[in-house]
Order: C-alpha cells, then sequence, then structure tokens
C-alpha cells in the first residue's frame, strides 16, 4: 500500500509527488499517457508569470506569485531553462492605453508592486521592432520564460530518486473510498494508497466523479501556437504581452529559452479533449496578430506549430478541494498558469495533507535547503551547451559529436536522456529531454539518425554510406 | 584549441569539394572542407538512384557513387577533409574565424577566406503554414532517404508525395524501393514541373499522376497520419486522401543561418541565400559562397560547377586581395515573372558567373517568352523564345555584362519584348 497516489503525470501532479516524496512519503505517480509531463504540460505559452494580472483573492493568484517564487529557485539549482527576461504589456489603442494604470492597480492587489506604465517612446525604444501603433506599455520586470518540459521531468526524477513509483501507460477508471485507504481500478490493475490525489489535468472532472462530485466540468479550451526560426530572436527582448480579455490572456509574442519567437495561443472552447489540432481558421489569426505585434515577424520561418489545451472550467479559480473522509483531494482545474503554481500547489496541497488529512509528513524543506534536486541537462539558449564546452568533449568526445545539427544536440545527450532515471519512450519524449528534432529542418538532415539512436540504442554506429 | 588555414569552405556538397579542388589545383596550399555529416559528400550520398554527373563529370553516376568521386578526387587533390564538423558561428575578433565543434574538440578555424557551400532544405509541414494534427509519418525527401538507404527503416502503406518537380519524383522513386504505395502526387501548379520522362516514367511504372492545382490544408490522424485534406484551387472543393505518409517535397529554403549570422553579408530577399556576385563573393570582402545555398535548389552538377567557379574565384582574390570586392557594384533585380536571379549582383564587366549563364527562377508557366534585361533606360540583353517553369532554371547569356556601367542605376531582368 502506497501513501499517496497521484494521478496525473503533468507539471502540477509531478510537483506534488515530488513534494511528497521528499518529505518521506511513498508515492505512486499514475499517467495514462506513455511519458510524463504528455499531455497539456507540454504544449503552452512556457511563461513564467508573476500573477499580476490574476483575480485578486483567488486561490490562483496567490499560489502563481508564490509559484513564481519557488520554481525560479528551484530552477536555478536544478539548471532548468528560465529566463527573467520581463514583459511589456502593449496597449495598441486608447482604450487599451486607458486601462493600462488599471491593471497597474490589479497587479498591486495582488500583491505585485513593481509594474509601472511607460510611454511610446521607451516601448520603442525598448523594443525597436514592435508595430508602429504601440501607444504605451506596463512594464512587468518580473515575467520570465521557462523550460516547459524540464519542470515535469526535474520533479519526477526527483520524487523517483526519494523512492517513488512511476507508472505510465496505465489509465485510472475507478476509485473506492475505504476506511482507511482508496483503491483505484487502473487498466494495468488495482492500486492500493492511503491517499488519493486527482492531478489529471483535462481528465480532472472525470477522476473528480469517480468520487462522488460533480462540483465541475472541465471545458478543453485550445491554444495554438506558431514557433518562428531562431534568427527571429533579434527582432524581441521581452515578453510582449496583450492587455487581457474576458477569454484570457490574449495573443502574445515572446522568445522561448531555445532562442525562438512564439506567436500565440488561440484561445477555443471545444468539446473534445484531444482535439489538440491547429487549424486554418487559428493560423490565419494568429498570422493577423502577429503582423501588427511584430510586423517582420512574418518574414522569417516557421519552425513548428502546435496545440495545447487548458482544463478551464465554469469557474473562475482552480478546482482545489479536500475530502478527507475519502482519502481524497482534488487538484483540477488548473487552466492557464500551472507551470508556474505547480510548485506552490503542491506545497499548499502537502500542508492540507499533513494537517486535515492527517498524513505523516517530514519538515518542507527551504527553497534552496538540503536535498540537492537533480542537475538537469543544460537544453536552454542561455546556459552553456555541451557542444560549447573544450573540457567536457576533452573528457568525452561524444559531447562533440553533433547528431542535431540545427539545435546542436550531441550524441553524449543522447546517450544520457536514454539512460536517464526516466528515459523518453517516443522521438517527441526525446526531444522534451534534450530538444533532439526540434529545430528548423524539423528532421530533413537528423530525423533519420535520432530515430537509429532511439530505436537501436545510443551506440549504434550512424551509417556513412549507402551500398549500391 | 585553434588551427589555421588558407580557405575554409562550409559545406563537402558537390560544390563545397569542387571549390576545394579547384582552390587545390590553382596552387593554393591549405585547403579544409568541414562537414557536419559523418561522411562528406552532401545530399547526393542518400539519394540512390542515377542521375548525377553529367555536366560536369559527362557521365552517369547514382547519387552515392557521384559522392564518392568527389570524395575520392578531393582527398587525391590534397583537401583536408573534416567530417563531424560542425560550424555553429562567427568567431568574435578581426580577420574571419569560424567556430567549430568536433568530437576531437570546441575550436575557432582562421581563415584567410571562407566559401560557403551550406546547401539548403526542404521546408517541413509548419514551415508550409500546414495546420492539423502532429501524427506520425510526415516527412521530408532528405529524412524519407536517410530512413530507407542508410537505416532501412520502415516508411508505411500508402503515400502521398507533396510536389511534382524533380526531387518529387525521386520521392516516389524511394517510396517504391521501401515498398509503399504512392497515391499520387500534388502541387499546387498548374503543371507538374520535371522531366517528362520522369513524369511519364511514374505514370507508367507505377500509376502515379501528378493532381495540379491542388493545395494541402491539414494533415489529419494521431498518433499516425491517417489522411491528407486536399483542396482544387479552381472551385475550393475538398477531399481527403487516406494515406499513412505524406512526403513533403521541394519548397527549398537556403541553409543560410552562418550568412544570417554576419552583419557584413547581404542576405537575398527572396533566394533567402547570400547574395553574390558573378565571381562568387559576399558583400563581406573574403566572404564566398556558392551551389544550392545561393540558387536553392539546382541539380548536382550545376552546384559542383558553381563551387568550382567560386573556389578558382577564391584562390584569384587570396592573391590579388581584388579591391572589387570593396565597392558595391549594381544589383540585379526580377520583375514579377521572375521569382529571383543568380548571381545577384555586378561588381565587374570582366568576370562572366559559372558557366557563362545567369540562372533564373520563373514564377509561373510560359512557352516562348522574350526576356529582356534593362539599366536604366538602356536594353542590354534581348532574347526570346524562352521557357518558364516554376521551380526549374531558365538559363540566359552573359555577354551583356560588358555592356554594365557599374555606376549606374539597379539591373533589371524579367519578361518583355
Ligand atoms: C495554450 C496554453 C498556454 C499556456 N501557457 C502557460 C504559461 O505561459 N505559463 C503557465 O504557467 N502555464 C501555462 N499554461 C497552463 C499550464 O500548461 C497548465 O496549467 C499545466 O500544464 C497543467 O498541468 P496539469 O498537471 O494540471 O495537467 P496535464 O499536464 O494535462 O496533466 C494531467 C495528466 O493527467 C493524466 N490523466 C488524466 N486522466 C487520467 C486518468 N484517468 N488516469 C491516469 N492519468 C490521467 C493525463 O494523461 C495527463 O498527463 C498554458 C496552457 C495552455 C494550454
Ligand atoms: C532527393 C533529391 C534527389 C536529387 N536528385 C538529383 C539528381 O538525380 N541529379 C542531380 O544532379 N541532382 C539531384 N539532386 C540535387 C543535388 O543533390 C544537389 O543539387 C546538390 O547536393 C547540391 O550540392 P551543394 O554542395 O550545394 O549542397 P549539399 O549537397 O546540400 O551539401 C551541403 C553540405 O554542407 C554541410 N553543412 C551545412 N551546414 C554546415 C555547417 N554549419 N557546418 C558543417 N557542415 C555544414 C551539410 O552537411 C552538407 O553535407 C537531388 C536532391 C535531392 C534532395
Amino acid at each position: 500500500m502506497y501513501d499517496v497516489a497521484v494521478i496525473g503525470a503533468g507539471v502540477v501532479g509531478a510537483a506534488i509527488a515530488r513534494e511528497l516524496a521528499v518529505r518521506g512519503a511513498d508515492v505512486v505517480l499514475v499517467d495514462a499517457e506513455d511519458d510524463v509531463g504528455n499531455a497539456t504540460s507540454k504544449a503552452n505559452t512556457a511563461i513564467l508569470h508573476t500573477g499580476f494580472d490574476a483575480k485578486p483573492g483567488t486561490l490562483e493568484s496567490r499560489l502563481v506569485a508564490r509559484g513564481h517564487t519557488l520554481l525560479s529557485a528551484y530552477a536555478r539549482r536544478a539548471g532548468i531553462p528560465l529566463e527573467p527576461l520581463g514583459a511589456l504589456l502593449v496597449a495598441w489603442d486608447d482604450e487599451q492605453l486607458a486601462a493600462l494604470p488599471g491593471l497597474r492597480e490589479k497587479a498591486e492587489h495582488n500583491g505585485y508592486r513593481s509594474a509601472r506604465v511607460i510611454g511610446a517612446s521607451e516601448v520603442r525604444a525598448r523594443e525597436p521592432h514592435v508595430g508602429a501603433h504601440a501607444l504605451g506599455a506596463l512594464e512587468v520586470p518580473d515575467e520570465g520564460i521557462v523550460c516547459p518540459w524540464t519542470p515535469t521531468l526535474a520533479f519526477v526524477t526527483e520524487a523517483k530518486r526519494h523512492g517513488a513509483t512511476v507508472l505510465l501507460s496505465t489509465r485510472v477508471r475507478g476509485a473506492e473510498p475505504r476506511a482507511d485507504h482508496v483503491e483505484l481500478a487502473t487498466t494495468a490493475g488495482g492500486v492500493r494508497a492511503r491517499e488519493v490525489v486527482n492531478a489529471a489535468g483535462l481528465g480532472s472532472d472525470t477522476v473528480h466523479r469517480m468520487f462522488g462530485h460533480a462540483t465541475f466540468t472541465v471545458t478543453p479550451r485550445r491554444g495554438q501556437l506558431i514557433v518562428f526560426d531562431k534568427l527571429a530572436r533579434r527582432l524581441i527582448n521581452h515578453v510582449i504581452l496583450p492587455v487581457p480579455t474576458a477569454m484570457g490572456k490574449g495573443v502574445l509574442v515572446a522568445p522561448t529559452v531555445y532562442g525562438n519567437v512564439m506567436l500565440g495561443p488561440t484561445a477555443e472552447n471545444l468539446d473534445d479533449k484531444r482535439a489538440t489540432e491547429s487549424t486554418e481558421e487559428g493560423l490565419a489569426q494568429l498570422r493577423a496578430k502577429g503582423a501588427h505585434i511584430i510586423p517582420e515577424l512574418l518574414g522569417e520561418e516557421v519552425t513548428t506549430i502546435y496545440a495545447g489545451l487548458r482544463a478551464a472550467t465554469e469557474h473562475d479559480d482552480y478546482q482545489v478541494s479536500f475530502h478527507p473522509d475519502q482519502h481524497y483531494t482534488c487538484v483540477g482545474g488548473i487552466r492557464s498558469t500551472g507551470l508556474t503554481s505547480g510548485m506552490a500547489i503542491a506545497e499548499h496541497v502537502a500542508a492540507q495533507l499533513g494537517q486535515r488529512h492527517g498524513l505523516d509528513l517530514g519538515e518542507a524543506p527551504a527553497p534552496d535547503g538540503l536535498p540537492e534536486p537533480p542537475r538537469m541537462p543544460p537544453i536552454g539558449q542561455a546556459q552553456s551547451r555541451p557542444y560549447q564546452q573544450p573540457e567536457r568533449i576533452a573528457a568525452d568526445p561524444s559531447y562533440g559529436q553533433v547528431v542535431c545539427f540545427c539545435e546542436r544536440v550531441s550524441r553524449g545527450e543522447i546517450r544520457d536522456a536514454l539512460c536517464s532515471d526516466l528515459p523518453p519512450a517516443t522521438a517527441d519524449g526525446l526531444r522534451r529531454r534534450t530538444r533532439a528534432g526540434m529545430g528548423r529542418c524539423q528532421g530533413f538532415f537528423c530525423g533519420a539518425a535520432v530515430r537509429r539512436l532511439l530505436d537501436d540504442g545510443p551506440d549504434a554506429p550512424l551509417t556513412a554510406e549507402v551500398d549500391q | 584549441m585553434n588551427d589555421t588555414t588558407d580557405v575554409a569552405i562550409v559545406g563537402g556538397g558537390p560544390s563545397g569539394l569542387a571549390a576545394a579542388i579547384a582552390l587545390r589545383n590553382a596552387g593554393v596550399a591549405r585547403v579544409s572542407v568541414v562537414d557536419r555529416e559523418s561522411a562528406m559528400g552532401g545530399i547526393p550520398r542518400h539519394c540512390a538512384h542515377p542521375g548525377y554527373g553529367i555536366r560536369d563529370l559527362h557521365r552517369v553516376l547514382s547519387g552515392p557513387g557521384y559522392a564518392r568521386h568527389y570524395v575520392q578526387a578531393a582527398r587525391r587533390a590534397g583537401v583536408h577533409l573534416r567530417t563531424e564538423s560542425t560550424v555553429t558561428g562567427w568567431a568574435p575578433g578581426a580577420g574571419l574565424g569560424l567556430e567549430v565543434t568536433s568530437p576531437g574538440g570546441r575550436e575557432v578555424l582562421h581563415a584567410d577566406a571562407v566559401l560557403l557551400a551550406s546547401g539548403a532544405r526542404e521546408r517541413n509541414r509548419s514551415a508550409r503554414w500546414v495546420p492539423g494534427d502532429r501524427g506520425a509519418g510526415v516527412y521530408t525527401t532528405g529524412q524519407l532517404q536517410q530512413e530507407v538507404y542508410f537505416y532501412r527503416r520502415p516508411i508505411g502503406r500508402r503515400a502521398l508525395v507533396v510536389g511534382a518537380e524533380h526531387v518529387s519524383y525521386s520521392a516516389v522513386a524511394t517510396l517504391r524501393h521501401a515498398g509503399v504505395s504512392v497515391v499520387g502526387l500534388v502541387t499546387e501548379l498548374s503543371r507538374q514541373q520535371s522531366y517528362a520522362v520522369f513524369h511519364l516514367g511514374a505514370a507508367a511504372a507505377f500509376g502515379v499522376r501528378p493532381m495540379t492545382g491542388v493545395r494541402v490544408r491539414a494533415l489529419h490522424g494521431k498518433p499516425r497520419l491517417s489522411g491528407v485534406e486536399l483542396e482544387r484551387l479552381d472551385d475550393g472543393r475538398r477531399v481527403v486522401v487516406d494515406c499513412d505518409t505524406v512526403v513533403f517535397t521541394g519548397d527549398w529554403i537556403a541553409d543560410n543561418e552562418l550568412a544570417r549570422l554576419h552583419d557584413g553579408i547581404d542576405v537575398a530577399s527572396a533566394a533567402l541565400g547570400p547574395v553574390v556576385d558573378t565571381s562568387g563573393a559576399t558583400s563581406m570582402p573574403g566572404v564566398f559562397a556558392a551551389g544550392n545555398l545561393c540558387h536553392p535548389v539546382e541539380q548536382a552538377d550545376i552546384a559542383a560547377l558553381s563551387g568550382r567557379h567560386a573556389g578558382q574565384a577564391v584562390a584569384r582574390w587570396l592573391v590579388e586581395r581584388d579591391t572589387r570586392v570593396a565597392q558595391a557594384g549594381v544589383p540585379i533585380e526580377t520583375d514579377a515573372s521572375l521569382e529571383w536571379v543568380h548571381p545577384g549582383r555586378v561588381r565587374s564587366t570582366g568576370d562572366l558567373p559559372a558557366r557563362g549563364r545567369f540562372i533564373l527562377r520563373p514564377n509561373r508557366f510560359a512557352a516562348f517568352t522574350a526576356l529582356r534585361v534593362t539599366q536604366g533606360e538602356r536594353t542590354l540583353w534581348h532574347g526570346r523564345g524562352r521557357r518558364l517553369t516554376p521551380t526549374r532554371p531558365t538559363l540566359i547569356p552573359a555577354g551583356w555584362l560588358r555592356a554594365v556601367d557599374l555606376n549606374g542605376p539597379a539591373l533589371r531582368i524579367g519578361v518583355g519584348d
């Protein structure tokens, strides 16, 4: 019997599993997918939010602000790519310009005091390539960009090193709360745990109903995104945000930690929780917005296009609830800020499990205290990459053997990923761990070689000549 | 760790190797070709079909045979060949230096002259703005051929080929070799653009005919592709073709990163490679470019001849340190019927381009068209009966160069009696 079963290995479930495992609980992390972080957590905009624009007084507002602090500190220690670039929330017409002071006040209600309004000339000086109609901006110096994938991988790696069990390709089908534990029925047999945490993202309402609760329904809200070539990176210096609307934060242009530029996301309410395809209309809408925000952006090549689904609900806040009598905790509807808030959600959940569910946990380690988190591969553009490190190549020449040319990923890094605590099951998983194949050629040059190493092992020879 | 050479060539495809051989033949002592792949030879290494070497070697070889020919010739000529060496950028500071990563380490390769010969790649589905699912089974020809010929990977059962130019028929041949049935070729253009023999050959041997005037609208299916949504451009009708594989062929983009990373190198607005003059010199003194990087894309023999020509020019430059390079010269512009012209700049009225020809890339089909080269009010050349085919070269002679006023307005090439 496990102490805690966490359903869902997205960034939120991973953060919870890590927090509990580090504090001594015997944790099992269960996910239906064949890899961790393979749902909403792999397809987002990867902004480290301050929470300046959250709805004041909500749990989300508090946990995003706290998550910003926790993840920033953790990223430093674990080597997670993160760049505190700052954001400019740009006003494009008089109405938006008039809204900026109100947004600053809202930020202050959210406890964020560093935002300030700047004029058109300062916007232009700091972002020379923005569209001609920029009238002013709210500067939010602490918004940043973060790697969307490494946090989940780091959390699960650390949880595993503290004894957690990870069950992939395992879907939870039903739950039966008993007097002192819960019986979970899964596609891979039964799992028994003293406490269950539902962090099932888009499936969180379904799991919630397995425990007899129907307090929210998840409506997938799709966000399509376009990633532009690295050669576009020179066009912007900050995250460029729009004035938010009722449907969400709006379409932004932001650098990525890999050195690309991203345009998106759209916000479309759908019924189908699997509808992660991009659409003609979505791309047309983004193209129009992008041309307005950074006109030169559309002259650059597109590297990739993808879409993610936010777990939106009919409520204006996260759906976090505690049910000690059922040994059940719900962490659902973590819609558009979970990458930032994940560690804070985990801290909150652990505290409540200790106080209200009587779960016996050790002290919460201070953000910079022991134990050291795992050191994750440096896949950020602002980090020193193995191909740039003479000593590393001298010690192991495979770090100088570049396999993915566009992203400069070496055979050594691919080997490390394949031999890691959490090896990838697919090319997609390998890409999230190393960047292999996510560059501008999208596999034209390296796709076959990368697949070869994935299928035949990291030492498989890479063919040089074709026999006739 | 650092190294010095007379000429550093980035890219060991046909153009880079031919340039290196020309440099050695011209007596240049130290010529290094740097290529990131584990073998020299470039794209032809994985095009396991005949059709190589006609114009430069005057025989017909397969791609791998052609690559081997150039590698051996370069070796015999005393070229320093460095594989598994990726050039990642320009070293800061004065002079020309390339940052190189290889299993041997990280170093700066200093050179008196640099020749960029990094080739071109096909645009993938995202670069073509094709929306839909991200299922497996989506290829470019480059990846497809490596999967099939290098690693003998299973590909799929039914494939659609996007494009109907030379390389598209190469993809058809590869798919057939891999046992994949080809359900069709589609092109947005109104006709196929390859040789009749390929087109008719594919029709006769495999029953494959191109569907023209058709655009790819979306890819459907995950985790594996299940269908490609097509739209007929004339009436907007849509169909979904049932297939588990799609190959995006052609639609080339110059591999121009190094050119774009150097502030001193002008990049062409349509061809997207570095702008070169008739000798292959870029706007940066000492930096030259050749091959498909400059003309995305021509066949390998043309790329090789372009490399040989630029190699000879580099050798002259090393001796003369030609002052013309610092001179701007005049750009060549095209009208709307043409996508680009190569070379795109004239700095000397005496230097002919490779093969004594300018290469034009048409935007439209036309059978017997008159073309005209003008400078301001003056007509420098006029020719009739030219054929225009998108994705294919239209060649015009270069004798009119002698009449160019190097201090005059831009040259203009276009359709016109
Ligand atoms: C377009 C877009 C942009 C975004 N931008 C940002 C941003 O810039 N910054 C930010 O902080 N956040 C952003 N977010 C939000 C962030 O991505 C999410 O809040 C976060 O990923 C949610 O994580 P999760 O773990 O709750 O859900 P998920 O990542 O979806 O994980 C849930 C997991 O549960 C599993 N599961 C579900 N049902 C079952 C079951 N029955 N049995 C077993 N496993 C199950 C799933 O397989 C899945 O892996 C964005 C989201 C989107 C869609
Ligand atoms: C499927 C297909 C079929 C074809 N069929 C024919 C045919 O039948 N007949 C024919 O004549 N032509 C054919 N071609 C065209 C022919 O292959 C090309 O014209 C030719 O390869 C161009 O030569 P290149 O030297 O300009 O570039 P490439 O052959 O592309 O060589 C460029 C080289 O530069 C290297 N490189 C690039 N960047 C770097 C860097 N930063 N550091 C180190 N190295 C770098 C690359 O690894 C590569 O080896 C075909 C092409 C394709 C794709």
